[in-house]
């Protein structure tokens, strides 16, 4: 094995001093001069409705009102991977709380006030909220105009229809291998919303200077790709990339919801209309659950085929999601998870038909996990309970299925190196699989749950990634990248890197928050793919610098530069085993020779990376051919839970989780993701409940009703494990896990309240309600769903 | 407007506010006390807890007229100088992600200390469970709050 000496270590996180004493900086914490303005939003009370009038007379004539703008100010479409989404809304409206239209004025409270007087105009039209019901012949279509909205070349919507993306794949064939099974089980699992919840709600401050710059400071987590999309919805105006600028402080959470475009464009809009004045849309808690992205709901309807010994012969699957009424980024949702639906499996026959259908619920889109968790609770409930129909054990079965190296994945790329039996060996080790234990307790029950997961980067094939690098006058080092530190602990990764191939120690390096004027460009933060690509382009970077290095060094002693190398931030040299020159000595200011002048140069470094292999050319009719993905990120979870069977109420006595890293750059970090993340999965399977009323308004945009885990929620005991197969084309072997942390989370519950009280839940969440009124009622099986309440 | 004076971080202050002026707002926006972050509005999440004359409350759901007169303490005023235990062994531990929770936790584990210098995992989860993180799974802070050196707990 190969001796790190920063790699591989837990080193203290870089932004941790900032964040400890209050000095970071979140955008909401910049202080914009007694010129800024504040946006109010007037917004939709209609789930569905055309809009016939708006007046803004009265607004406008309230004292400290600057300006009233409507959707006939910005009448343009954008979108990530399909232009489906307007600033404001045009003619129609499509859920409750869209934006019609924003009064500015100089304090928060005129700008609330004269919100109020302006007055709109609707006429209502049929709204639909289930996915199913939207598919109908006689559905109402929410997008008349879809055959024209632009997409990516990988989605296939279907005008007159809400179909905004269907996924369709198939491989070998799966009739046949329904034959060849022994034992078939077939059946439907419901996931409802679900909300990010991060701390910090979304903002975004706009100004447009009076040289006709455009800058946004936003909480996000994607500020090239909100540049990008800025300069393409208000191209327009006039815009070229390079007069808009993308300022990214820290962000008080992301987990999805801050990725691509949302309500930051409609700063970046309003600030052209003010010229010179910054302007600040900043979402209350309410708006953060309603007008950013939610996690998509799904139905999904499964069945899978097996051999008596458990060999998979065969599967099948609807997934009908329900995108809301924009789903630019959620139909990728519904794409990347549509492709690798069958989870971490070997399976020769599949058949999986995706929908990505609009509803009059409020947009949906990407959330940690990235589809994978909603595919997760229904392929892992429903793989459970086929091994213990079979007789077999379900580790077993897992480990008899799951997928090998070089075996091809329902595509048909090959899967990569992965460590995923030996993620299900340490997790059944550790929650002592097999081991049957009683409460002391009559009225509770003990039950195990185990789950295995894979998730891979959801990306366009072509995504790119570049870093530079630069030393100061004492040695230190300055990156500048624009992935984005959410918390994962992005920044001191990156830190530890460059510090391998540089030998500078982790306390003389910084790494900066994106600014699209400077650091260099990053598609955007998500699909966990930070360490692996920006690593790369990172490790690029620095192994230019210490070219340059030796080349200083051989300009200036003619030592080989092959005999030289760098050790504890100095020059050393194979040949001459006297010589070493610290960095800081000559990599700003070059080295003087016997004549008196200088070899050298400011050692500056560049890198960029690229994937040469993906390819989203694949057949329609069956997602062959193509290769979509970069790679898998695999793992296994377990659980052991105690049952209330008078309350139903669950507690977590200890929950086990293994993922592979490849290589973990920073063991803690990945240790806090798996504790993070996995606590957050919980957390949907347990009790964080969204409801609508029968007008799909959301009845619990809040932390009283919408709950999120508490410090006394979290299990008795949380048991983090790395495997490390190293992933050949990532840095030092590392490949990403961030968001998988939460995927097994909700079968693993499911699997073990069945093995717990006998109760299987095909519905999330699994609250305490449920499994009373089952046991109550005597119930083996539970459908029941609950999103929208009726009347 | 009333004129209200109040001591922050030791030093003492005047602010003129509306008699609906919440303190969060007054704190950070006429002075400058960015540590305090504004997440719920309703004293659901503890993003913006202060310390109110040695106790912890959320100031999104304080009129800013209610505090005249009394003494106030912020992230900044424990920041000034050196960097307490408390802080420290969240350092130590890599305690937080985001860290849009970090200032309102570390006024609440302050006061948790201050009450009692050696609590158990219970009484952290306890005196902690008005504030929500949403990225740790909160372990790393109670191992934190747990592993503070005990000599300098702080006595502001």
């Amino acid at each position: 094995m190969e001796e790190f000496k920063f790699i591989g270590k837990s080193v203290k996180r870089l932004d941790e001093r900032e964040k400890v004493t209050g000095a970071a900086k979140y955008v909401d914490d910049i202080e914009f001069g007694p010129n800024l303005l504040y946006a109010e939003i007037i917004e939709s009370p209609h789930p569905h409705a055309l809009i016939k009038s708006i007046d803004t007379s009265e607004a406008e004539k309230m004292e400290g009102v600057v300006k009233v703008v409507t959707g006939k100010d910005f009448p343009y479409k954008f979108g990530l991977y399909m232009k489906d989404r307007y600033i404001f809304a045009q003619d129609r409206v499509r859920f409750i709380g869209e934006q019609v239209a924003a009064v500015i004025a100089r304090d928060p409270r005129t700008a609330q006030k004269a919100a109020k007087l302006v007055k709109v105009e609707y006429e209502p039209l049929q709204p639909v909220f289930d996915p199913i019901e939207a598919l109908k012949e006689d559905a109402v279509v929410i997008h008349p105009d879809l055959k024209n909205y632009p997409h990516v070349p990988w989605f296939f919507p279907k005008g007159g229809t809400n179909i905004t993306h269907r996924l369709k794949l198939r491989k070998g064939n799966a009739e046949k291998g329904f034959k060849d099974a022994d034992f078939i089980l077939e059946d439907t699992y419901r996931v409802p919303r679900y909300a990010h919840c991060c701390l910090e709600t979304h903002i975004a401050v706009g100004l447009l200077d009076y040289s006709g710059r455009l800058t946004v400071w936003a909480s996000t987590q994607s500020p090239y790709t909100q540049r990008n999309l800025f300069a393409d919805a208000l191209a327009p105006l006039g815009f070229s990339h390079k007069d808009i600028r993308v300022i990214a402080p820290f962000v008080g959470g992301g987990f999805g919801g801050k990725a691509g475009v949302t309500m930051e464009i409609v700063a970046a809009a309003l600030a052209t209309t003010v010229k010179g004045h910054p302007v600040k849309v900043m979402w209350r808690r309410d708006q953060e659950f309603y007008n950013t992205y939610m996690r998509q709901q799904v139905v999904t309807k499964i069945k899978v085929g097996v051999k008596k010994d458990g060999t998979i012969t065969a599967f099948e699957m609807a997934n009908y999601w329900d995108a809301g009424p924009y789903a630019e980024y959620g139909a990728n949702v519904v794409n990347a998870s549509g492709l690798s639906a069958t989870g971490p499996y070997r399976i020769p026959n599949v058949s999986i038909d995706s929908y990505c259908i609009y509803t009059n619920l409020p947009a949906a889109g990407p959330y940690r996990g990235f589809g994978y968790s909603e595919m997760s609770f229904s392929v892992e409930s429903h793989m459970t309970r086929i091994a213990n129909a079979i007789g077999m054990d379900q580790a077993e079965f897992r480990r008899k299925n799951g997928i090998k190296e070089g075996d091809p994945v329902a595509y048909g790329a090959p899967m990569n190196p992965n460590g995923l039996l030996e993620a299900i060996d340490k997790v059944a080790d550790e929650i002592e699989w097999g081991k049957k234990e009683e409460s002391k307790d009559p009225n509770k029950a003990i039950g195990k749950g185990l789950s295995i997961f894979w998730k891979a980067p959801a990306m366009p094939p072509n995504v790119t990634t570049s870093a530079f690098i630069k030393f100061n006058e004492d040695g230190s080092l300055n990156i500048l990248v624009s992935g984005m530190e959410l918390g994962q602990g992005y920044l001191t990764v990156m830190a530890q890197v460059a510090a391998e191939i540089l030998t500078v120690p982790i306390e003389k390096i910084r790494v900066e928050l994106p600014d699209t004027d400077r650091n260099p460009y990053h598609w955007q933060t998500v699909a966990s793919h930070v360490t692996w690509a920006s690593g790369n382009a990172v490790k690029r970077a620095a192994l230019e610098m210490r070219d340059k290095i030796f080349e200083v060094i051989h300009a200036a002693y003619h030592y080989d530069k092959d005999s030289l190398y760098l050790e504890d931030e100095k020059v050393k040299c194979k040949l001459h085993p006297s010589f070493e020159l610290p960095l800081k000595d000559f990599v700003i200011n070059g080295i003087q020779t016997e004549d008196g002048t200088y070899r050298g140069e400011a050692i500056v470094g560049s890198g960029a990376f690229m994937p040469e292999f993906t390819s989203a050319k694949q057949d329609p009719e069956t997602s062959q051919g193509g290769h979509p993905n970069v790679h898998y990120t695999v793992g296994a979870g377990a659980v052991k839970i105690e049952v209330d069977k008078q309350t139903g109420k669950i507690r977590i006595l200890k929950a086990v989780e293994a993922v592979d890293a490849g290589k973990a750059i920073n063991p803690r970090n990945v240790e806090h993701q798996i504790i993070g993340g996995l606590l957050q999965g919980l957390a949907t399977v347990l009790y964080e409940d969204m409801r609508f009323d029968e007008n799909g308004k959301i009845l619990n945009p809040n932390f009283t009703d919408y709950k999120i885990p508490t410090f006394l929620d979290i299990p008795d005991e949380v048991v983090p494990i790395i495997v490390e197969v190293p992933q050949p084309d990532g840095p030092f072997g590392a490949r990403g896990i961030a968001e998988h942390t939460m995927i097994p989370a909700a079968p693993i519950i499911a699997n073990a309240v069945e093995d717990a009280i006998g109760v299987r839940v095909k519905t999330m969440p699994i609250t305490a309600e449920k499994i009373a009124m089952a046991i109550a009622n005597n119930k083996k099986e539970v459908n029941d769903f609950l999103m929208i309440m009726k009347k | 407007m009333k004129k209200i004076s109040f001591i922050l971080n030791g030093e003492k202050r005047n602010a003129y506010v509306e008699p609906n002026d919440l303190l969060v707002d007054v704190l950070r926006e006429k002075l400058g006390m960015h540590s305090i972050k504004y997440a719920c509005g309703r004293g659901d999440c503890g993003a913006c807890t202060i310390l109110l004359n040695g106790k912890g409350v959320r100031s999104c759901i304080i009129l800013a007229i209610e505090v005249d007169g009394q003494e106030i303490l912020t992230l900044e005023g424990l920041s000034e100088n050196k960097l307490t235990s408390l802080q420290e062994s969240f350092i130590d531990h890599s305690s937080f992600q985001c860290g849009f929770c970090a200032p309102g936790m570390i006024m609440s584990a302050t006061e948790l200390l201050n009450k009692n210098p050696n609590p158990t995992e219970e009484e952290v989860k306890e005196g902690l469970s008005g504030n929500l993180c949403r990225c740790t799974g909160y372990t790393p802070i109670i191992e934190a709050v747990l592993d503070v050196e005990k000599k300098d707990v702080d006595k502001k």
